[in-house]
């Protein structure tokens, strides 16, 4: 789960981390007594369309400052690790 | 100076008047509340100060106050924001090592909207890591110390803005809440905290936790407050496709101080003896015999599903957590691990050096149930139940106006007496968590005290009725004295 949720634990966090979920998911099993059988499910706080706005051009933030928080850039790019392999 | 405390400790109301008649300048009254920040530093209530555009902002405000061309009713009042609301060039830490650095490159519509009203931002709230917790302990500033007794927490994860209000280091303060997050602080310190519906104050520039539960809303020291600073922010705002496209409904005009002919429901499964401290009760059966002397009539509801609201706010938090937080990569902003050996290593230990034990104890869970051959069971279900908890709401407003219930089961809790158990810590939240699931309007304000700490009442409106709340909780105000109660000068580290 961890490595699904992009997180690296150490042996004792993992521990105490199962040992707090496993009580967690006892408490939240709770709900299986439920019968909710046809009920549909709520995904929002309210029941809105999906809004649409006018396909018109805007002006978009400016570069320097959406890259501004960047940890490591190259102009107005993101720096990562290198993804593909080099061809030998 | 004392004149500027006198001033910065009174209601948003006794501020305008000093204001307005010069006995005050915008920009003292902005560098008492910077003061005030340092003084009460130990209790950890706002732990970032904006010094350099308090001062513009309050200089602003008072050539305009002297031209006599306020531009509402904020015009040079300070105001503390919770450190996940981003105002342009100022930093959002979230509490949390992982965005310790972020500067905003823009500004959350609220901010934005209050600034062009005249506020004057002074200072950041702290807050539980990622606002998730009950207690304002999970933050890498320390914990925050309630004003009335240092020893014991502000609740949370608004903690630093409730705290911020009850000490006086401002008359106003903006937090979020996702489940409880503004009412249990408000209960726990002593203030007013409003939730207002769902949708009614653009999200634009809060940083995200549960998108479908999360709502900004104000702290103030009286309901009337509250309302004025609801008034200025909410309405309808493009940016945010959950905002309900409708203006800000005028509150203020609406204070009449009159609730008689108003039907108030008494949910019997939030009033049961073994679940609540007996002071909370005893505070709150008070109340309702104050707004039934005023002619408010009370009638016994049920909401049946009460006992699961927790388990299934828990479970929709965590999957919509684990989903929002996702975009903390170390990539584009926050902390990035240093060395990576590959995009992957990058990832994974970015977010492991930079969130905090709650916020990897959520995402986890909100992982496992968001994931193949468990959706249904959990996800799936508590969306169900949901939909049940909804239907209660429904049923019970048929039968009454709205409904009053305490905001929170107890007083403040010691610091670290809940901290190592996150279960006891979630259900601390039992009577809160209802109204963000249902998407309603929610008030907590001081209804007297229980063992020398403050009372939490809860009024919870049907959907965009928050005048009903605010008229209801503006004429308890009118007839009580609770809301003057302020902390001992003792707990307040000498003022």
């Amino acid at each position: 789960m961890a490595s699904l949720a992009r997180l690296a634990l150490t042996q004792d966090e993992a521990l105490a981390m199962a040992r707090d979920l496993e009580q967690i998911l006892a408490h939240v099993a709770s709900l299986d007594a439920l019968d909710t059988e046809g009920v549909p499910p709520t995904l929002h706080g309210f029941d809105l369309p999906t809004p649409l706005r006018p396909d018109r051009a805007a002006p978009a933030m400016d570069p320097e400052l959406a890259v501004g928080n960047a940890p490591a850039r190259q102009g107005s790019a993101f720096l990562v690790p290198k993804v593909l392999e080099e061809e030998g | 100076m004392a004149q500027a405390e006198k001033v910065l400790a009174g209601s948003l109301a006794d501020q305008r008047a000093a204001l307005d008649r010069s006995e005050i300048s915008a920009s003292e009254l902005a560098a008492a509340s910077l003061a005030a920040i340092d003084r009460y530093a130990d209790l950890a209530l706002v732990v970032t100060r904006q010094d350099e555009t308090a001062l513009r902002d309050a200089e602003e405000a008072s050539r305009r106050i002297a031209a006599g061309r306020s531009r509402s009713i904020l015009e040079g009042i300070p105001v503390v924001l919770k450190h996940n609301i981003v105002q342009k060039g100022e930093s959002a830490t979230c509490a949390s090592h992982i965005l310790e650095n972020f500067v905003s490159p823009y500004d959350a519509t609220v901010v934005e909207r209050l600034r062009a009203a005249g506020a004057v931002f002074v200072g950041r709230a702290n807050m539980d890591e990622f606002a998730m917790g009950s207690s304002t302990e999970s933050s890498i500033y320390g914990p925050s110390r309630n004003p009335w007794d240092p020893s014991r927490s502000c609740g949370g994860s608004s903690g630093g803005s409730a705290g911020a209000v009850a000490a006086g280091i401002a008359a106003l303060a903006l937090g979020s809440d996702t489940g409880g997050s503004i009412r249990q602080p408000a209960s726990f310190c002593g203030v007013v905290g409003f939730k207002p519906s769902y949708g009614r104050v653009s999200r634009w520039g809060l940083v995200a936790f549960a998108s479908s539960l999360d709502q900004i809303g104000p702290f103030a020291r009286r309901v009337s407050d509250c309302a004025a600073l609801f008034e200025q922010m909410a309405g309808h705002d493009p940016r945010d496709s959950t905002s309900l496209p409708e203006p800000a409904p005028k509150v203020c005009e609406r204070l009449d101080g009159d609730v008689s002919g108003l039907t108030i429901g008494l949910p019997k499964e939030y009033f049961v003896e073994s679940g609540v401290d007996p002071g909370v009760l005893a505070r709150v059966r008070e109340a309702i015999t104050e707004l039934e002397g005023a002619g408010a009539k009370f009638v016994p509801v049920s909401l049946p599903h009460t006992a699961h609201t927790i388990a299934t706010y828990y479970l929709i938090a965590t999957a919509e957590a684990s989903s929002n937080l996702a975009r903390f990569d170390g990539v584009r902003y926050g902390r990035r691990a240093k060395d990576p050996v590959d995009l992957e290593d990058l990832y994974r230990r970015s977010r492991s050096e930079g969130f905090g034990a709650e916020v990897k104890r959520r995402i986890l869970l909100g992982t496992y149930v968001l994931s193949a051959g468990y959706y249904d069971a959990y996800y799936g279900k508590a969306q169900r139940v949901r939909t049940l908890i909804r239907r209660d709401f429904e049923a019970a407003f048929r039968g009454c106006d709205l409904i009053l219930t305490p905001t929170a089961p107890e007083t403040a809790f010691r610091l670290g007496e809940k901290s190592g158990d996150p279960l006891a810590m979630y259900l601390s939240d039992v009577y809160t968590v209802s109204a963000n699931l249902a998407g309603l309007p929610a008030l907590s304000l001081p209804c007297g005290l229980a063992n020398g700490l403050p009372v939490g009442l809860q009024l919870l409106g049907k959907p965009l009725d928050e005048i009903t709340l605010l008229r209801v909780g503006d004429a308890f105000e009118r007839r009580t004295p609770h809301h003057r109660l302020v902390p001992p000068a003792h707990a307040r580290g000498g003022a």
